[in-house]
């Protein structure tokens, strides 16, 4: 809100947070104020199931460079999932 | 008048629920200090984090110091909740709107003076988001005998950035600034930075309002959150609560 950097999408999964396991329905992708890491802005994902509460949350606070670095590990990840599952 | 350690000394600090915007009942911190008054007041306005520690220290931090304090949870009707788990909901719903933190601040304000120790004065002090709130709050409406926006990023706002939530930007509200602002920024800030905060300045000459804006050398957001320490910076904190006082003192009274 500070930024007005904010990204948001649904998501079908599981989380583990506060509440022990729930469904995760979404992601909210922010550059803001964090709540723990010690800057000023931080890449903050917030896995959530908005429907069952706020502490139904997974959270992480990234520096950018992390992120980055998390989001290409996703991705590549993600890659040779799609390729095992199609028995190339 | 100093501190002496012969001097009797109490506060009270408690939750209390009071009528915000709209007459929605939202949880409020209050602290104030024994005695029959006159006591002057102020509004503490949370920034973006929430309602959260260093907002309930900074109002008993004024009750110490001889006034009648308020920090509204503006966050109230969103959830309930931990304030991490409550501001992280409306961080990623782009903030609650202005016209209700108006109205819940000024109810505030209304409150703190209707009380019979009250001496008929009340400020409004706010950091980060807060800061911005403060300045509008005290633009738009009469409420306010001092304010005090501390870094508040947002008073100067691209026509992109406007929301439905955030409609005007509140430098556009200048004209009608009642009362005297203080201003207090560090220099490595980028939400407000040197040249935004040069720009509201430019304005509030522009408009003849009495304003005192400290830009700090070497601090950026944050420089009075000793809980963070990346942002902390020990020797600016300390002028800046010094002014603060002063300015609160020459305005609404106390100590």
């Amino acid at each position: 809100m500070c930024t007005n950097i904010v990204e948001h999408t649904p998501l079908a999964g599981s989380g583990k947070g506060a509440i022990g396991w729930f469904k995760v329905a979404q992601a909210h992708v922010t550059y803001d104020h964090p709540f723990h890491v010690d800057l000023e802005h931080a890449l903050n994902i917030d896995f959530t199931n908005d429907a069952a509460g706020v502490d139904a949350r997974v959270a992480v606070e990234l520096t950018l460079d992390s992120a980055k670095n998390l989001a290409a590990a996703i991705l590549a990840a993600v890659e040779r999932a799609e390729r095992y599952e199609s028995g190339a | 008048m100093p501190y002496r350690t012969d001097q009797y000394e109490g506060m009270l600090a408690e939750t209390v629920v009071i009528p915000g915007a709209n007459g929605d009942p939202v949880h409020a911190y209050f602290a104030r200090p024994l005695g029959p008054g006159p006591f002057p007041s102020v509004v503490l306005i949370h920034h973006m984090p929430g309602w959260d520690t260093w907002y309930k220290e900074a109002t008993r931090k004024f009750a110490s110091r001889g006034y009648a304090a308020i920090a509204p949870d503006l966050y109230c009707r969103v959830a309930q909740g931990t304030p991490e788990d409550v501001g992280a909901k409306v961080r990623a719903e782009g903030g609650v709107p202005d016209d209700q933190v108006v109205g819940d601040v000024t109810a505030c304000a209304g409150f703190l003076r209707s009380q019979s120790y009250s001496n008929g004065r009340v400020g409004v002090f706010g950091t980060c988001s807060g800061g911005r709130h403060a300045y509008l709050a005290a633009c738009r409406s009469t409420a306010f005998d001092a304010v005090a926006d501390l870094w508040g990023g947002g008073v100067v706002m691209r026509p992109e950035d406007l929301t439905e939530k955030r409609p005007v930007a509140p430098i556009d509200y200048t004209k009608d600034l009642p009362c005297p602002l203080l201003g207090l920024f560090g220099s490595d800030d980028r939400a407000p930075t040197p040249e935004q905060v040069a720009i509201h300045e430019a304005e509030l000459k522009k408009h003849g309002k009495q304003y005192d804006f400290t830009m700090y050398p070497g601090a950026g957001h944050g420089f009075f959150y000793h809980d963070r320490p990346a942002a902390y910076r020990a020797e600016q904190a300390v002028d800046g609560w010094q002014k603060v006082f002063a300015f609160f003192r020459q305005h609404l009274g106390a100590e």
